[in-house]
């Protein structure tokens, strides 16, 4: 068995080169691309994102993603987003007042943190699921984040009783709010893995685990 | 359960080698900022600075290889400043690798570069990096002078108004240093850490006079949520880090 192939997805957003060096140094055989075949053909997708979530799903779409990503959820192939990564897989997202239109996987809202200090800049503790793939091992770890918004409520309604509900984990600034989601192939982290030191080399390591 | 304080050491870098040396048992290059971002990795080191006090900008190329050395083999955040200008100056620095930029004296004369660069690449991007020292002028209502060119040169600009401009403009975090404090080592300028700690909401880092663990928690009391220092890191033990997260620890503070 070869090294897990893994695209990074490249569509303008910021410092990429820190993810796919992480990837890297975990064992990743990893592409940054955004070539429709590299992106669904890969074992894993990674998507970054750092800056404005309206900017980020607008960039996203630009390159055609949207539809790109939704395909292989739909096909079960797995998929980690970072930070606005994993924010643009809630429902919508509300910044200085404009509510724009997320990929809408899960039901919930990006909003600003209720917090004294905003950004929520540094390294904080995580509250995971026992049975979390991705934080195995590493329940007692911090993660380092970087962000002003986020999702501060969990509204998923398990409509099926045969559905699995996702994993859910959550971090604390001012007022809890969503860490990461894990739900089938689709899983997505507030934090950076990538700047997280050997707990997110860890991580990035559970989720290729799962390619 | 809440967000640690962070223990940021900070580097001189010249021409992509470090000023002032480092004095590190060990080190087989005492002068390679590349070897020093790891030793101080592995030190337990919340984040990484790089002051670039390049003269030439010929000789800047060389930075950028070495940030994006670093961020090669160094997994925590890196913020890089010194001769940061412009929005595109940002772009060659993230691009080089580093997480953050920080202005200085860029900002002071332009104001409007800030939102240049935030809208460019977000808030989180940019570090204000100011250097404050105490002033009797008048018409410098907190008592404290924005100062430029390493703190050699008085503004007449108010710090606390200042900050509090510069966060309104969207700078992501305010690194302040006081110039008074800074090489005293008799402890940080609590006062003007209060004094901007209460004009802002954006995180702030405290710079300038730590001469050992117990001069931290009171900088963090203060309303400091993160602490840069250099000589205290490159001069003390190996272990200076873990002592300074002990002391902010025993005074009740998180530390990763």
């Amino acid at each position: 068995m070869g090294a897990p192939r893994v695209a990074v997805l490249d569509y303008g957003s910021g410092n990429v080169r820190s993810a796919v060096r992480a990837l890297e140094r975990v064992g990743a055989d990893v592409t940054l691309t955004r070539d429709p075949k590299l992106v669904s053909e890969a074992e894993g997708l990674v998507v970054p994102g750092v800056g404005a979530f309206a900017a980020v799903m607008k960039a996203l779409k630009d390159v055609g993603a949207v539809h790109q990503i939704g395909r292989r959820v739909a096909g079960g192939r797995p998929v980690l987003g970072i930070c606005v990564g994993h924010q643009v897989f809630f429902e919508e997202g509300v910044e200085h007042g404009v509510r724009t239109e997320g990929i809408g996987e899960w039901p919930g809202t990006v909003e600003r943190l209720d917090a004294p200090v905003v950004p929520h800049m540094g390294w904080n503790t995580i509250d995971a699921p026992e049975d979390s793939v991705l934080f195995d091992g590493l329940h007692d770890e911090r993660f380092y984040f970087v962000h002003s918004y986020g999702v501060q409520k969990w509204e998923f309604e398990v409509l099926q009783p045969r559905m699995k509900p996702p994993k859910v984990t959550w971090s604390t600034h001012g007022a809890p709010f969503i860490a990461g989601v894990e739900n089938g192939p689709l899983s997505a982290v507030q934090f950076h893995p990538e700047k997280s030191g050997d707990a997110g080399a860890q991580l990035l390591q559970n989720w290729l685990g799962t390619l | 359960m809440s967000v640690a304080i962070r223990v940021i050491p900070c580097l001189d870098v010249d021409a992509g080698r470090v000023v002032k040396g480092v004095n590190f048992e060990g080190l087989r290059d005492a002068g390679d900022p590349v070897e020093l971002a790891k030793r101080y990795n592995a030190a337990g080191a919340d984040e990484l600075t790089f002051l670039d006090v390049t003269a030439s900008s010929s000789d800047r190329e060389t930075t950028f290889d070495v940030v994006g050395q670093t961020a090669e083999e160094v997994f925590i955040p890196l913020t890089v400043g010194g001769g940061v200008r412009t929005a595109d100056d940002v772009d060659r620095l993230l691009r080089s690798g580093a997480d953050k930029a920080s202005i200085n004296t860029a900002a002071v004369n332009r104001p409007e570069v800030i939102s240049e660069i935030t809208d460019r690449f977000g808030s989180q991007v940019l570090v204000l990096s100011l250097d404050a020292r105490r002033t009797d002028d008048p018409q410098v209502e907190s008592g404290y002078e924005v100062t430029t060119h390493g703190g050699r040169t008085g503004t007449g600009i108010d710090a606390v108004a200042w900050a509090a401009e510069a966060a309104g403009r969207g700078v992501g975090e305010i690194l302040l240093n006081s110039i008074d404090a800074d090489g005293t080592k008799a402890g940080f300028d609590l006062e003007m850490i209060r004094a901007v700690r209460a004009a802002v909401d954006v995180p702030l880092i405290a710079s300038g006079g730590a001469g050992g663990p117990a001069h931290f928690p009171p900088a963090i009391e203060a309303g400091a949520d993160a602490v840069l220092a250099a000589s205290i890191f490159h001069f003390g033990p190996v272990d200076m880090i873990a002592q300074v997260k002990q002391a902010i620890r025993e005074a009740g503070f998180p530390v990763r």
